[in-house]
């Protein structure tokens, strides 16, 4: 898997992940991957509900203690 | 594809309940919503600017002027006021946690593209004018609102 961009939301409370992410995503290219590092609780239905909306698909997920990051690769 | 649109009704003058209006709105314009607030009644006390503004104004004006909170951060809380100590005690649990106050969450909302709508009815009604706002805001009233509405797909009344 090739990381295009690394993004660093931990610590970030609702609704900062999300608006990070999203505006990571916008300097990317179809096809790019994003890399995101989040704390919040949340994120884990947050990202999956917020990726389908945007036709983004979500290569890898995993947790690690508190950290949960995400590899998002833009519709 | 056309963007799908959030409208907001922001009536509420409470610091909370603002908070939670702004977080929705953030979220959607992450979600690539075209997202329109519309702030009336009490909810436009969020718009003030924290400085007092020298304008001309009437007794009644002055008064009202004087007894709503000057700004996002003035706001009382909806629940726990406790004269003040509630507000006070919500803003250190919010650093605590990382979250972002409500003047930062309006900032972002600017950042962000949000349509901040004033009505300027109710500003009458208030005795606000355009100077005692923030910079950036929409005036107009429930035309323009329902033209944004009725094209919404999530609609908040707060």
């Amino acid at each position: 898997m090739n990381i295009t961009k690394s993004l660093d939301a931990k610590g970030l409370a609702c609704p900062m992940p999300i608006v990070k992410t999203k505006k990571a995503m916008d300097t990317l290219a179809a096809g790019d991957v994003l890399e995101v590092f989040v704390t919040d609780k949340g994120a884990l239905n947050d990202f999956a509900a917020w990726a389908q909306a945007g036709g983004h698909n979500i290569l890898e997920q995993k947790e690690d203690g508190d950290v949960i990051t995400f590899y998002i690769e833009k519709a | 594809m056309e963007k799908k649109r959030t409208t907001i009704v922001l009536f509420s003058g409470d610091y909370d309940k603002a908070m939670a209006a702004y977080i929705i709105a953030n979220g959607a314009a992450a979600y690539d919503h075209e997202v329109t607030i519309f702030h009336t009644f009490w909810g436009i006390n969020a718009l003030r600017k924290q400085q007092p503004v020298a304008v001309k104004k009437g007794f009644l004006e002055k008064m009202f002027a004087k007894m709503m909170p000057r700004g996002a951060e003035q706001l009382g809380l909806s629940k726990m006021q406790m004269l003040g100590m509630g507000p006070k005690m919500i803003k250190h649990v919010m650093k605590k946690h990382n979250a972002l106050t409500l003047t930062q969450l309006v900032e972002m909302a600017q950042e962000q593209d949000i349509k901040l709508v004033t009505c300027t009815m109710t500003m009458d009604l208030l005795g606000l004018q355009k100077e005692e706002l923030l910079d950036d805001i929409t005036y107009a009233g429930v035309a323009a609102y329902l033209a944004d509405a009725e094209q919404g797909n999530v609609n908040l009344f707060i």
